[in-house]
């Protein structure tokens, strides 16, 4: 599997560290029921078979972390952005 | 038919024409007491026991494709209890005193050999953590003996004790683990639960959960609606999948776990072996290949098959401790659909829809558990409350903080 870094070009992942899915938004504390937000955004995870965005870390590379989109099923990979512009944009946390 | 020594003899001197099939292939029928999804070794030994140990015959189990055709098929066939939390050893041993009777109770030879579990250490630190480890499995009942480097070199000679970055010092051994033959583990559950009643569906894929009320009616599946009055998923590594039907999401992500094995070479190795410092463990089958498998990929995937670089990794792992397996070629390596859940540990649990019960999250360990999962998840379901050994498998432990964290990873393979 090959990752295309927009900062760096198409690197071999083993060049890559990854931590998960790029869709869980940390919820604010001050919102009523928040422990169970906080418990979703820590632990539950939609985990589909199919397109995945998920957070990558070019740790052998330029140190930028990566938002990855993959498939799933077939490990092709149809876009990859650097995560800090995109990180503002996220979908709200699920409940 | 009762298979026996005589039957074998009898059947052979009638040139093998008169053996039946082990189990009917059975075609859904409109309603069931209890419907199981996935025909694996949990789900079918599920069925085994709902059938034998709680008289529900009334049952069905649903597998999309064959029966084993999933991790139960791709698994490394180690079975042990050497755990260290209270939550998890009961579970583990429970299990390990089934699979020591297992061939009687089946009349199945799931091959079942215990050879022996070493996991090796390789520094005095690693020596302690072992010895503690050891400790807790002895005072559960367990068997564990803390062995020195020269006991160990005259048991398996093969590795490399002077290894300049990760020496071995010595291990920790449990006799009675060892390894069983994971497809007969699946034929032998089918044939005991068919020969008590219950329907073994291949070829049926579950699309949909019926939910009236917050309680299940049944499913939608390839073959037509089932109505079931209760509803077990045991479908490892879809479990995510499965459990959104029902409008649930788990804290479960799917992994790729590899496993390779070499040409067939003669005994070499006794036990079962795995390297304290690195992501590699090792057993010799039957029929002389050397089995070893390590960690997970580390990146979601429902592929079914990983990359080269973890592969990679496995063998440097095996290269380090037994520079020996460098002089044999590896005839095939295969990946498997893993639940890796975020502590690292399994849940045999009641979900929030009445009805609807959950057996997922195994992570790397699903096939040593197969008998006591489906004792526990069979329990369960008849009696509607977690059984004794189960009881801290709960789902909702992750809200409540009461994580079982054995390894202390889950799913983040960088932790590991």
């Amino acid at each position: 599997m090959r990752i295309p870094c927009p900062h760096c070009g198409t690197r071999d992942a083993r060049e890559f560290a990854y931590l998960g899915d790029a869709t869980v938004q940390r919820p604010d504390a001050s919102t009523t029921r928040a422990p169970e937000r906080f418990a979703a955004y820590v632990y539950l995870r939609d985990n589909p078979a199919g397109v995945h965005r998920e957070l990558w870390y070019h740790s052998s590379g330029c140190h930028s972390w990566l938002v990855v989109t993959r498939d799933t099923l077939t490990h092709a990979i149809s876009a990859v952005t650097a995560a800090a512009p995109t990180a503002s944009l996220g979908s709200e946390a699920k409940p | 038919m009762r298979y026996s020594a005589l039957a074998l003899a009898w059947n052979a001197f009638t040139g093998n024409r008169h053996w039946a099939p082990a189990w009917r292939d059975a075609s859904p029928r409109d309603a069931y007491d209890v419907v199981v999804i996935g025909g694996g070794g949990h789900g079918l030994a599920t069925a085994y026991y709902l059938a034998k140990e709680h008289g529900i015959h009334n049952v069905a189990v649903l597998e999309k494709g064959w029966i084993g055709s999933g991790n139960a098929g791709r698994n490394t066939t180690i079975i042990r209890s050497n755990y260290l939390l209270p939550g998890n050893i009961p579970f583990y041993e429970w299990s390990m005193k089934l699979w020591e009777n297992l061939e009687r109770e089946l009349n199945y030879n799931v091959m079942v050999s215990q050879r022996g579990v070493l996991n090796l250490y390789h520094s005095d630190v690693q020596r302690d953590v072992f010895a503690r480890r050891g400790n807790a499995m002895r005072l559960h009942g367990v068997d564990a003996e803390l062995i020195d480097r020269e006991r160990l070199r005259a048991a398996v000679p093969c590795l490399d004790y002077d290894n300049a970055r990760f020496p071995i010092e010595g291990a920790l051994l449990q006799r009675r683990g060892g390894t069983a033959r994971h497809d007969a583990v699946v034929w032998g559950y089918a044939r005991g639960a068919d020969g008590r009643g219950v329907d073994i569906v291949q070829n049926c894929e579950v699309t949909g959960i019926g939910i009236v009320n917050g309680r299940v009616t049944g499913v939608e599946t390839s073959r037509g609606t089932i109505s079931a009055k209760k509803i077990a998923v045991s479908v490892a590594g879809h479990s995510s999948l499965v459990a959104a039907m029902a409008g649930l999401r788990l804290p479960i992500e799917s992994h790729v776990l590899q496993a390779c094995v070499t040409e067939g070479v003669k005994p070499l190795l006794h036990h079962v072996i795995t390297f304290g410092a690195g992501h590699f463990y090792v057993s010799q089958s039957d029929k002389g290949g050397l089995v070893f498998g390590g960690d997970i990929d580390g990146y979601n995937s429902y592929a079914g098959r990983g990359n080269l670089p973890t592969i990679e990794d496995v063998c440097e792992g095996g290269m380090a401790i037994m520079p020996g397996l460098g002089r044999l070629r590896i005839l095939r390596s295969w990946g498997g659909v893993v639940d890796m859940s975020m502590d690292g540990s399994p849940i045999i649990d009641r979900t929030p829809v009445a009805g609807l019960y959950l057996n997922a999250g195994w992570c790397y360990g699903g096939f040593k558990a197969t008998p006591a999962a489906g004792w526990c998840l069979a329990h369960l379901i008849a009696r509607d409350e977690p059984h004794a050994v189960a009881s801290a498998y709960r789902l909702d432990r992750f809200a409540a903080g009461r994580l079982i964290d054995e390894r202390g990873a889950g799913a983040q393979a960088n932790l590991h």
